[in-house]
């Protein structure tokens, strides 16, 4: 068998300046399963849009069955036999199995007229003829995700895609789906095609895959069979390495706990347990950190925790009181703050100006305002000191948020959460997308806060700021703690990568 | 009180009904489409206008019936086009343009008026045509039944048809499936290579050929001349009659049907002591009832827990 | 010079926009008119050129400025209720039936008797709003709808109860003259509704802008997942702010009720709730803008007036005017190229200088 796909030296550099891939090459060989696997940030959603033509790269080429090809858009990749099953699903939900499927492709009855018959027989036809059971008559609203899914892979087939990336298919899935998707895949491979697998998951990747390919930081850290890499290699190669950085000194006086989570569990609308009995506590003083790839749950997690999102069970105790249940602003009036993960979506209103930003959760007291009626006075002059504080690079308190680079609309938002002098403080990613010197910041004022007596909750995919924060850790896999650590010197990537990729697990 | 309810079981206003009916029927197929595609279209008022107003214009000028029906047709898909230019090529709030484009079609149709007839708001110096009523052979002997569909105007029989049509092109043809997808998820289209703003373009210019039809009804059927805002607000009761029909075919018929009735009913009662108001008011009512129900129903089938729900739509 | 386009952009591009449509209406009036010189004087001129026809600018301003700032709030939500147009003429039908059927001393009966329009408005505010806000039902039918409603029930207790039988066509009752507003300036139909609608600006400017209501109607405006993150109460705002765009606009239709024709006789929709969206749009919700806008509005209406009356153009030139001077402003990407190649020249000035990057 040859190699289907190849991919030479894709450099791909986002207008942010993110260097998404530096030059990554991988050979896909004809009538394999190969995954590719990597944190987030490693780059291979970047290679995976570049192939499929939703990304242009600056450099490389790309070869399919030995010729160099150019992909301008998805319909590019489609023709040539690529398909994707991306990992929020792209049906039309009024419509269809076999509508969803024919789309773009309809097959006519004389020159004007869908022949919908035909529509259902044709998916009844490839449905049969890769094994992949689907009701070609029932609307996709009514159908579990596993068939949704079903029909996703079903489209690029029936396009003739030889070709299929599927991107972290299983996050949606529960465990009998994942298992029914894999004895797919099986079928598929039966039928010569051939499948590239983004995953995080290890232990499926183990499962499923023949060929591994692993990217760290923009590059391809290696390719190999996979049956000659046990998992604990594969997540030495993702995230195993000597640490390059300082750990911050530890916390002088650890105090009681501020934040105290017990037997938390969500189920989803669409039946996934998202977060299953999850129970820790953050002290006074201290920072625990949550190690993880993105998800596995992190964010329904903060959002429960700050009352953006309702939990199925469990207590979350603020010193001792039960927040559940209880709104956002109640949940900040007992002095928790929150440095959210998407700060364009949540932590700023990018056309209001930086005043407005500022006091958004404390505009209604005093001095802010006094009764109704906001004292700007006072405010500007606040927000004066909050830029200098936090060195805001802005021309005045009165510019707009969206006049700032990322680095300094993350310190806007730091700034806020951290100058209420929360007693818990929960920080999601917050250090994502922005420049080294803002970063630099933002984890010394993290320390600050922590020695200043706050519980600070850290959620970061950033595996280095975890082990450079934390006083302790605890790692999240498919909605579980799998493990606590305790003491953190001295640990790498190498310790935590196997519970962060669902190898190991503590008892 | 009994001559008057005899007056309403007559077939007399089952037949008032269908011809009051059809300048409702056909903007409502037209903002039925738009919506299908995610672009509710809510200058039906306007286009409505331009084409009535182009029909007298080029059937007095002309003299030619086939001529200012092709030329209504194209006034009111113009109309469209220019929405769906503003709309998709300029980023403009299709809301926001559409109520602009009303009123553009209110006082341009007003001020050519005057410019090429002189008439002051109502064209009474042009000899304008009508299209023409047909009684149906053999239909209109049968008792009762003959009376109501017998002897309607060309447009109102083409109204009914349209809405078969309506239906052909949302689930029989790759254009009604395409806009179907584009109204539920843009994404989703995009990924099999269907161009989103093409096809919302398409329906634009679709609801224009309804629309364009209701006005010419209007101007050359219902009465024979233009008059200033001659549409009153039909345009937006057709929203009110699509939005309860679910913009699917079928409904929109229902609900320009019940509208229909309540007009009727309302130019009946107008004699008697039962106010007409109430009875015109109901359609509006049932709207914001069937919005609140499906809303209510749209709204518990997504949370099946209480859930603080994250998106502002309109 | 291209730091200041930047700054002050949107203000340039609804000038050029205005601009623009006061082009092509001389174009047209020069083109149409067989006496364009005299034409265009009276289209442009006109509304100034006597005491009378100022007033009429004025008189009219006065119901748009109320709606504009009536529809400002909501948009300023980001909700889109239209229902001015509906609150204004249930709140003064309503409004005329109280105060025919009460007496009592001016000073306490003309704020008794806005007040009740401007509740029965907020009211008809409150129905988009709370469908809006608990099951995300569309305020826009729904506002659409209840104007009609309102307009069929406003006729119906003024035509039924309300009707003075011995005035020649349908009208309510005079109402009595303790409810009027009255005219000040003589020569003119200038009345108190005006101080009124100017007084309401500048309370509606502190508020959406001094307030902590306001601030929080404006924050869910920017970003609703924001405003609800730091802990504003999305519910009641979207809720209330519909409200309070309901209740000015029910005083809307009072003060004209009062100040101008002293009895309910509108038997077809006045339309002032449809201007109020035409001015809020191009004073981007702002009250101050807002009442430019509306005075710009109005010098165009009267200037179409004068120009119908004395010349051979028709007064509806000046709709189609203000219909593409809106599709221009409310076109965000008109003139969006420009304002792109110019942010990139300031960007690489900004370079040239060695302003630090941040």
């Amino acid at each position: 068998m040859g190699v289907i796909l190849s991919v030479e030296n894709i450099v791909k550099i986002y207008p942010n300046g993110v260097i998404a891939n530096r030059g990554v090459s991988v050979e896909i060989e004809e009538n394999t399963i190969h995954a590719i696997v990597g944190e987030n940030g490693a780059g291979k959603t970047t290679l995976m849009k570049v192939i499929f033509g939703i990304e242009k790269a600056q450099e490389g080429k790309i070869y399919y069955k030995g010729k160099e090809i150019h992909i301008r858009n998805p319909l590019d990749a489609i023709k040539i036999g690529i398909g994707m099953v991306h990992q929020h699903l792209m049906l039309a939900p009024d419509l269809t199995v076999s509508e969803n499927l024919v789309l773009g492709s309809e097959p006519l009855k004389g020159k004007f007229f869908l022949d919908t018959q035909k529509a259902i027989e044709i998916t009844n036809e490839v449905s049969k003829k890769y094994g992949l059971d689907v009701p070609a008559d029932k609307k996709i609203k009514d159908l579990p995700i596993g068939i949704k899914q079903r029909v996703e892979i079903l489209k690029a087939l029936f396009r003739n895609a030889e070709l299929l990336i599927l991107d972290e298919p299983t996050s949606v899935l529960t465990p009998q789906e994942t298992e029914v998707l894999f004895k797919t895949l099986r079928e598929l491979k039966k039928h010569g095609k051939t499948i590239i697998f983004i995953s995080h998951k290890l232990k499926e990747v183990k499962k499923i895959a023949d060929k591994v390919t692993v990217m760290r930081d923009g590059k391809v850290v290696a390719t190999k069979d996979a049956k000659h890499l046990t998992e604990h290699d594969i997540a030495y190669l993702m995230v195993g390495r000597e640490i390059s950085f300082e750990r911050i000194p530890p916390p002088k006086k650890v105090g009681v706990p501020l934040l105290t989570v017990r037997n938390l569990s969500y189920v989803n609308e669409e039946s996934v347990e998202v977060l299953k009995n999850i129970s820790f506590e953050v002290k006074a003083g201290e920072i625990l950190g949550v190690a993880g790839v993105e998800g596995n749950g992190q964010t329904e997690l903060v959002e429960i925790l700050t009352g953006l999102r309702e939990a199925t069970s469990g207590k979350i105790l603020i010193k001792g009181e039960n927040i559940l249940g209880l709104s956002p602003r109640e949940i900040r009036e007992k002095k928790v703050s929150h440095i959210p993960e998407d700060r364009m979506k949540n932590g700023v209103a990018d056309k209001a100006t930086l005043e407005e930003n500022f006091i958004v959760d404390r505009y209604y007291k005093s001095p802010f305002s006094k009764g109704a009626k906001l004292d700007w006075n006072y405010i500007q002059d606040y927000s004066n000191k909050l830029i200098k504080d936090f060195n805001v690079l802005a021309s005045s308190p009165k510019a707009t948020v969206s006049s700032l680079s990322g680095g300094n609309i993350q310190k806007v938002v730091v700034a806020r959460e951290l100058s209420s002098n929360p007693m818990v403080l929960i920080a999601d990613q917050p250090t994502r997308g922005i420049d080294v010197g803002s970063e630099e910041l933002v984890h010394n004022l993290l320390m600050k806060a922590r020695d200043e007596g706050s519980a600070v909750f850290l959620v970061s995919a950033d595996l280095d700021e975890v082990l450079k924060l934390s006083t302790r850790i605890v790692v999240i896999y498919n909605g579980e703690i799998v493990a606590r650590f305790n003491k953190v010197d001295g640990l790498t990537g190498k310790d935590l990568g196997p519970y962060m990729l669902g190898i190991k697990r503590e008892e | 009180m009994s001559p008057l309810l005899k007056s309403i079981i007559s077939p007399d206003f089952g037949f008032a009904i269908l011809r009051v009916m059809t300048p409702i029927l056909y903007p409502a197929i037209g903002v039925a489409i738009s919506a299908l595609a995610g672009s509710i279209n809510i200058a039906l008022e306007g286009i409505m206008l331009v084409s009535a107003f182009t029909g007298v214009m080029v059937s007095a000028f002309t003299g030619n019936l086939f001529l200012a029906l092709i030329m209504g047709i194209l006034a009111g898909v113009g109309l469209s086009a220019l929405l769906g230019y503003f709309h998709l090529k300029l980023k403009a709030n299709i809301i926001l343009a559409a109520i602009a484009l009303n009123m553009f079609a209110s006082g341009m149709t007003i001020f050519l008026l005057y410019i090429f007839a002189h008439d002051k708001g109502t064209s009474s110096s042009l000899k304008s045509l009508v299209f023409p009523s047909y009684q149906i052979p053999v239909i209109k002997d049968i008792p009762i039944l003959g009376r109501i569909i017998s002897g309607h105007n060309i447009l109102t029989y083409f109204a009914l048809i349209s809405v078969v049509i309506f239906y052909y092109i949302i689930y029989k043809t790759p254009l009604g499936l395409r806009i179907r997808a584009v109204g539920q998820n843009p994404d989703a289209a995009e990924s099999v290579g269907v161009n989103v703003n093409k096809i919302k373009m398409y329906s634009l210019l679709l609801s224009g050929v309804f629309g364009a039809l209701g006005g010419l009804y209007l101007s050359m059927g219902y009465v024979s001349w233009f008059a200033r805002d001659m549409t009153a607000g039909r345009g937006f009761i057709a929203i009110a009659a699509s939005a309860l029909g679910g913009n699917l075919p079928l409904g929109t018929f229902f609900g320009s049907l019940l509208f229909g009735i309540v007009n009727a009913l309302a130019i009946y009662l107008a004699s008697l002591e039962v106010p007409s108001e109430f009875i015109q008011m109901i359609p509006y009512v049932a709207t914001i009832a069937a919005l609140a129900i499906y809303s209510i129903q749209a709204m518990s089938k997504t949370k099946r827990r209480k859930r603080i729900s994250e998106e502002s739509t309109t | 010079m291209e730091k200041f386009v930047l700054k002050y952009f949107n203000l340039i591009r609804t000038i050029i926009a205005i601009a623009i449509g006061i082009i092509i209406s001389i174009f047209v009036i020069y083109v149409i008119s067989k006496n364009p010189g005299f034409s265009l004087k009276s289209f442009l001129l006109g509304p100034f050129l006597s005491k009378g026809r100022l007033g009429n600018l004025i008189e009219t301003a006065s119901p748009i400025i109320f709606c504009g700032l009536a529809i400002s709030i909501p948009f300023q939500a980001e909700q889109f209720n239209i229902g001015a147009e509906g609150a204004l003429f249930i709140g003064a039908a309503i409004g005329t039936a109280f105060a025919v059927s009460t007496s009592m001393p001016m000073i306490i009966h003309i704020p008794l008797v806005l007040l009740v329009a401007g509740l029965v408005g907020a009211f008809w505010g409150f129905i988009p709003g709370i469908l809006k806000a608990k099951w995300n039902a569309s305020e826009l039918v729904a506002s659409l709808m209840l104007n009609y409603v309102a307009y069929f029930l406003g006729l119906y207790i003024i035509n039924y109860h309300f009707r003075d039988k011995a005035a020649g066509y349908l009208v309510s009752y005079q109402l009595p003259k303790t409810a009027w507003l009255s005219q000040f300036v003589p020569g003119t139909r200038i009345h108190w509704g005006i101080v009124i609608a100017f007084v309401f600006a500048i309370l509606v400017y502190f508020f959406l802008y001094h307030t902590t209501l306001g601030y929080e109607i404006r924050m869910t405006g920017f970003n609703l997942h924001f405003s609800r993150y730091g802990g504003i109460n999305v519910f009641k705002v979207i809720i209330i702010s519909q409200v309070i765009g309901g209740f000015i606009a029910g005083i809307a239709g009072m003060t004209e009720v009062m100040g101008i024709h002293r009895r309910f006789n509108w038997q077809m929709s006045p339309g002032y709730g449809w201007d109020g969206v035409v001015v809020a749009i191009i004073g981007r919700n702002h009250p101050i803008s807002i009442i430019f806008a509306s005075l710009f509005l109005a010098y165009l209406r009267v200037g179409g007036q004068v120009l119908n009356l004395l010349s051979d153009i028709p007064s509806e030139v000046v709709t189609v005017i203000e219909a593409i001077i809106i599709l221009l402003i409310t076109a965000e990407a008109f003139l969006e190229q420009w304002r792109y190649r110019i942010t990139i020249k300031e960007a690489e000035r900004k370079e040239v200088e060695h302003e630090p990057a941040s």
